[in-house]
This record gives C-alpha cells, structure tokens and sequence, in this order.
C-alpha cells in the first residue's frame, strides 16, 4: 500500500519537475551509495528519490532537517513514504559549543544506524538551502561519515532549476524542468585530511553543474 | 461526444498510415545501406523521427475521434508542456515566481475554457489584452524593478505563442461555416496535415538538395532546396485536398500557401529564440525533434493565420 503510494509521489513528482536525467557513470545499483547534492529547495530530496530506479528507490533514505519535517503530513510523508532519516541542524539551533558537537554525534549516530548493512543515504552537505547560484562550502558531517564507513560509494548529484519550482518561502509550485546530473563516485585517497576530503567532494559536485 | 466517423478523415488517416508505412520502410532500407558514421547519425535520427510520427499522429487521431473536448484537452496538455520548455529558457527572477504561477495555472486553463465554451470574443483578447495589462502589474506588485521590461516583454511573450497561438488550433471547432456545420474537425486536420507535411518535406528536400542557406545565422538547416520543396509539396498535397474542406481547389491552394509561409516564418522564429538562449532543442520530450516547442514552432504561427483568414473570409 505504502509502496504503491511511494511509487505515485514519485511518478507525480518526477512529472510535475520534468525532471531530465543524466547517469554519468553507471546506472544506480544496489551497493550501499551515500548521494550528495547540493540544496536550493525542500523538492531537491523527494526528486533525486523519485528519479531513482525502483529497487534502488526502495533502499535509499533521504535525511532531512528534524525542524521543518516534524509536523502533521509532512511527518508521514517523512518517517512512512520516503523513510526519511530526521536529523537535528547544528547550525540552526542555537546552542553553546558542547550541546552542538553532541548534535552532531549523535546525528552521525543516527545516520550509521539507517544505513545498516543494505541502505543508501541522500545527503545535502550544505546543510541548508542556497539561492542556486553557488555550492555553499560542505559541512563536515560528510567527512566523519566516510571516515566510519569508508566502504561506502560517494555519489554526488547535481540538481539544477529546482529553485525555480519552489523557491524558499514559497508554497505553490511552478513547472519548471528540472535536471538531475548523477556523477562518478568520488575518488579519496586514505589519508585525505578532512579539509582536502571536503573540496574534493565539493569540487566533484561542481564540476556537475555544466554537464 | 460524437463517436460517427467521417467518411473523409477516415479516408486522410487511411493515407497517413500509408504515409507512416512507407516512411518506416525507406528508414529500414536506409539503415541497412547508410556506411559513413555520419550517414548513420542521420539515418538514426530519422528513424527516430519516424517513430516520434507514428505516436503523434496516433494521438491526434485518437483526440480528433473523440471529438472537440478532446482535440481541446489534447491542446490545453500541449499549450502547458510548451510553456514549461519555454519558462525553463528564460531566466526568470525568484520575484516573477507567482506571476509565473499565474500563466500556468489560471491564464492557461482559461484559454481553453473559453475555446470550451466557444466563446469567441473573449478568447480574442483574454492574452493580448487581460493577460497583457495582469503580467506587468503583478510583477510591480512583486516589488523586484529589475529587469523590469525584459521580465514583463518574456513573461507575456511566452503566453502569445505557447498559450494564446497554440489554442487557435482548437479553437478551428468553433467556427460556424455555411454548408460545413459539424465537420469543423477536418479544419484543424487540414492545417496540421499541411503544416506538418511542409516541415517534413522541407527536411527531405534540404537533405536531399540543400544547398544554399536561408539564414545561416539563425538555422544552419534551412534552405532555399528545401524551403522551396517543402513548401510546393505541402501546397499541392493541400490543394489536392480541397474536398475535405470548405474551399473551392484555388482557395485551398491560397489557404495552404498561407499556411506554409507562416508555418516557415514561425519555425524560423522559435530557431531565433533558441539561438538567443543557446540551445539547439528546447526540450528532450519528443525522440528525435526535441521538445514540444520544436514540433510546434510552425503551428504558433500558422494557426492563428489560418483561423483568422477563415474566419474572415468564409463565415457567416
């Protein structure tokens, strides 16, 4: 029922964003994959899902802000449709220095314990929404990420013109086609430093942009 | 809804298929024969084409047996993708966001509510005039004075000739033609077969012959070869089709004339437009022929013409 529901919002979503998409590489698989994108709309996870193959779909988990997912529809879509991973942002709380690293371990706890041995995870390591125009500088969680589960194929993805279908403070949308540009997995050597790991990734994710 | 089949349009689907058939043939023959790589590119395309042809038509005819709610519907769908292409091209500022919303989801569906209800006198106008003077205002009331014209002249642009042109398709039902009543359907089956017919054979004969070109900055594909034979085959073919329609053969031939002209000077725009944003294709909807825009291009233009000529010149 659920996953008949899943598969609608899906062909709905991907109809209404007439999203185009590109596989750079290969065509998504079943290894566990953490995707990262960059972020401009509260539409940019829920259409990466969509564009998923089925299977593929089943296993991947989007994680999203705690505080703008947390109520009423949202909340189900959330936790039943997307199995959406809810994660508080350290950024948007404000809290002194201690609470904010708890925040973030424990929200690394959170995203280790969803992946499992069988899931993938789409993450958004700019942490919040940008205007479109740059890829905002990543935030660390990525890096703590892959320094537990080096294993792990880093696939970035290049969303474009989803801005423009529901920009920030907006709550109608207007059909503008969308692209979602799948690039190589990341290449990482075993000793980057977390400076270098971060613009490689960001890099990687840019380069996407004119594809 | 009037599920009676015309004599005559089953007569023009019988020859399309044949039309369709042959096509798929030669594109079979060709691909067995084609060597260079470049030959082959070609020869790929147009079997692509071919296929994108057979589902087309496949439509039309299915919207066109219905009856008008359905070419009518078909046309609302077409007008809406067509301006998704378009407003994806045009840069527009976070500020237009609602006024955008407006054009798809208000000014559009209205559009064909009134070619619906048939009701001419507002249809006319509803873009040129209403949608005119709302596009500019709205975006004031956004408050963003960048770009101001640009953003206003885009907006209301995009409406013309993916809203308010495409609808003159449909909008072919409702006219009121003396000895022609309920047969209008055949209209809008003349036009897109002419204007369609000229495209294509436009593109054979500038494979075939094209030489010298038109207008090498806007469309390095358009040529005299081409333009010449496409048009005085779609114009014969229209002519030797005068007995579907409300014209006497001579007439037919002015009307088709018409129609290819300006179906020419429309796909010559849209390939303006196209260059000006940068792009080859404006979308990648339709195997072979891009998005729905480049299909459409020469039924923008040629509609509106077809159904005011007519409409003038045979309606009560």
């Amino acid at each position: 029922m659920i996953r008949a529901g899943a598969n609608l919002i899906a062909a709905s979503m991907r109809a209404l964003t007439g999203v185009t998409v590109r596989w750079t590489d290969e065509q998504p698989d079943m290894r566990q994959t953490v995707y990262f994108a960059n972020h401009t709309s509260h539409l940019d996870f829920v259409v990466l899902w969509s564009v998923l193959p089925p299977p593929v779909r089943a296993l991947t988990r989007p994680v999203a802000a705690k505080d703008y997912w947390q109520s009423g529809l949202r909340k189900y879509l959330a936790v039943n449709v997307f199995r959406a991973v809810l994660v508080e942002r350290a950024g948007q709380t404000q809290v002194p220095g201690a609470d904010k690293l708890r925040t973030a371990e424990h929200s690394l706890e959170l995203l280790l314990e969803a992946l499992g041995g069988q899931n993938s995870l789409i993450i958004f390591p700019e942490g919040t929404r940008g205007t479109g125009q740059e890829v905002a500088p990543f935030k660390s969680g990525l890096y703590y990420l892959w320094r537990k589960r080096p294993d792990l194929r880093l696939v970035p993805v290049y969303l474009s013109n989803l801005n423009r279908i529901l920009p920030k403070g907006e709550i109608l949308p207007v059909p503008v086609i969308s692209r979602a540009n799948f690039g190589a997995p990341l290449q990482t050597g075993p000793d980057d430093s977390k400076q270098i790991f971060l613009e490689k990734a960001q890099a990687a994710l840019c380069a996407l942009r004119q594809a | 809804m009037n599920f009676k089949l015309d004599h005559q349009m089953v007569l023009i689907f019988q020859g399309l298929f044949g039309l369709l058939v042959l096509a798929s043939l030669a594109g079979a023959i060709l691909a067995r024969t084609a060597k260079s790589e470049k030959g082959q590119a070609t020869v790929e395309n147009l079997n692509a084409r071919v296929r994108a042809w057979w589902v087309m038509s496949g439509i039309f005819a299915i919207t066109l047996i219905i009856g008008p709610n359905g070419s009518t519907i078909l046309f609302a769908f077409i007008s809406f993708l067509a301006l998704r292409e378009y407003v994806s091209l045009i840069d527009p500022f976070p500020a237009d966001h609602r006024t955008l919303f407006w054009t798809f989801f208000v000014i559009t569906p209205l559009q064909y509510w009134l070619v619906y209800r048939q009701w001419y006198g507002l249809f006319s106008i509803l873009i040129p005039v209403y949608a005119f003077l709302f596009v500019p205002t709205r975006l004031a009331i956004s408050g963003e004075t960048q770009k101001f014209l640009d953003r206003a002249s885009r907006i209301h642009w995009g409406l013309m000739v993916c809203v308010y042109c495409i609808s003159y398709a449909p909008a072919l039902l409702m006219l009121n033609i003396p000895g022609y009543r309920g047969q209008d359907a055949k209209l809008l089956l003349f036009l897109v077969v002419v204007v369609q017919l000229s495209d294509v054979f436009q593109y054979v004969w500038g494979k075939l012959l094209g030489k010298r070109k038109i207008a090498p900055n806007v469309s390095p594909n358009k040529t005299w070869e081409g333009f010449i034979g496409g048009v005085a085959t779609a114009v014969a073919v229209g002519a030797g089709l005068y007995w579907m329609t409300p014209f006497r053969p001579g007439e037919a031939l002015l009307m088709s004339i018409a129609i290819t002209l300006s179906g020419f000077a429309g796909g010559l725009t849209m390939s303006a437009v196209k260059r000006d944003r940068g792009i080859k294709d404006f979308g990648t909807m339709v195997e072979g022929h891009g998005g729905i825009l480049d299909r459409m291009d020469s039924i923008c233009f040629s509609a509106p013409i077809f159904f005011h000529l007519t409409r003038y010149f045979f309606e009560r």
